[in-house]
This record gives C-alpha cells, structure tokens and sequence, in this order.
C-alpha cells in the first residue's frame, strides 16, 4: 500500500478534531492552550502534504509564517495566562467569570 | 516508507490524544513535546527538510519549554481534586466526532485529492531560501516586526505591577 495524499490529510483532519475536543472540555487554561497549538500544527501538517503532492514549495513557505505567528502567539499568551494567574491565583477557565452576567 | 509514516503518524495522534486526556500537567506538556516532535518527523518523512527542523528549533525547542515554564509559575496551592474535564465533556467529544466526521467526507471526497503530480518534490532549503528572499521578501519583515512586537509585549503583559503607594 503507497502512502497518499489522503493519509496524510486524514491523521491532520484527526489531529485537529483533538486539539477541538481538548480545548472544548479541557478545565485548564494551559492545556485549552496546548490544544490550540495542535489544532495549529494539524494546518501546518495538511499544508506540507498538499505542498509535497502538489510539487510546490509556496505551502511550506505559507507553514514557515504559521510558525513564526504561533511562536509570537505562544510568547503573548502564555504571558497573558502567567499574568492572570498573578491578579486572580487560578488557571480555571471555569473560575473566570467576571463577563458573565 | 510506509512503515515509517505508520509508526510517525500513531506516536503522533496517540500522544496528542494523551496530552488532552492525561490529568498532571507536567505529562501533558511532556507529551505535547512527543508530538511536536512525530510531526518533525512526518515532516522529514514527506522531504521537507527546512520544515521539519524549523519545527523541531521553534516547536519541541522554544514552545515546549515555555509551556513547561508556564506550569510551573501557575501551580495552584491546592491540588484539583476535581476531574480535569468540564461539565460539557459528551458535548465537547460529540462535537470533536461530528467535525471529524464533516472534514473527513468532504476532503477524502474532493476532486483535489486525484490531482496530485506524481513528480518528486524537492523542496531543497536553498530554494527555499530563494524563495524567502525575493518573492516573500515583504511578509519575511513583517514577520520579523511582528516576533519584535510579541517579545516586548508579552514582557511588558508579565511583567509584576509596581504596587500602587
């Protein structure tokens, strides 16, 4: 059996619906946080197998920005959980409810 | 080749699926460094180079560490004895189903997937670089600004407040 396109694209489809699932029922802003990092990384994977099939290089180009922009996204967010955990001693995405009305 | 993709790609999803399962933080960051590091390797896999070692440096190097950094400022006082998934956990899976379900169908039935060339990619890193350099040479700066702006920002976001006298 060769390796296709398709295989490719299915374990980044399975990747992404992990990331979902943890960001959705996960109580900790850190691991929303990492499941948000793998939704990222599932793009990046479907973009570099689209690239290699396609004989293509703009895809892993386009993948080299992704990581750039999430490595700036990682730097602020985890600045922001750090930052919030100071002023209200809790990482509990279910503890923050000051928006709720 | 397939046997390599075989084993890339299940130490890939099985860690990834450990990372949103497991309850002690530190595992979870662990695992997510397995997995940043399965994907280098499927990125190797599928010949491109420049790729899957920017993704080794900046994902299993940088990101993995600064998570684990962030664990460790954040740890509560008090454990959590209550389980790690929210109320909505038979949504949240129903939910993660259905997409897959979605995405699957419709890309595994698009007329995409026959269009492939069958000529081997070889996205050398030199050509890359070219590439970087000429066509993208804009986005390539503002990337650039952008990584300046996100580092003086997240230290200013972390740094302690000076307490008001």
């Amino acid at each position: 059996m060769t390796i296709g396109l398709n295989h490719y694209l299915v374990v980044s489809i399975m990747l992404f619906c992990v990331g979902l699932f943890g960001v959705i029922v996960r109580r900790n802003l850190l691991v929303i946080y990492m499941g948000l990092e793998l939704m990222l990384n599932a793009a990046n994977l479907a973009l570099v197998a689209f690239s290699r099939f396609n004989d293509n290089l703009d895809g892993q180009v386009f993948v080299f920005f992704i990581i750039t922009v999430a490595a700036a996204e990682v730097a602020v967010g985890l600045a922001l959980i750090v930052a919030l955990y100071r002023k209200r001693q809790t990482v509990h995405a279910e503890d923050l409810t000051t928006l709720r009305l | 080749m397939s046997a390599t993709f075989v084993m890339l790609a299940v130490l890939t999803v099985v860690s990834a699926v450990a990372v949103m399962l497991l309850r002690n933080l530190v595992h979870c960051a662990l695992a997510l460094a397995v997995t940043f590091a399965g994907l280098a390797g499927i990125y190797l896999q599928l010949n491109a180079q420049f790729v899957g070692f920017a993704q080794l440096l900046v994902y299993v190097g940088a990101v993995a560490i600064l998570i684990v950094f962030a664990i460790l400022l954040t740890r509560g006082r008090e454990p959590p004895l209550q389980s790690v998934f929210s109320g909505s956990a038979i949504v949240g899976f129903g939910i993660a189903i259905v997409v897959f379900a979605v995405l699957a169908t419709m890309t595994l039935s698009s007329r995409a997937l026959g269009m492939e060339k069958p000529g081997e990619a070889n996205a050398s890193v030199a050509q890359i670089g070219e590439q970087l350099m000429t066509r993208y040479i804009l986005p390539l700066e503002v990337a650039g600004l952008l990584l300046t702006v996100a580092l003086i920002g997240a230290v200013i976001i972390a740094m302690r407040d000076k307490e008001p006298e």
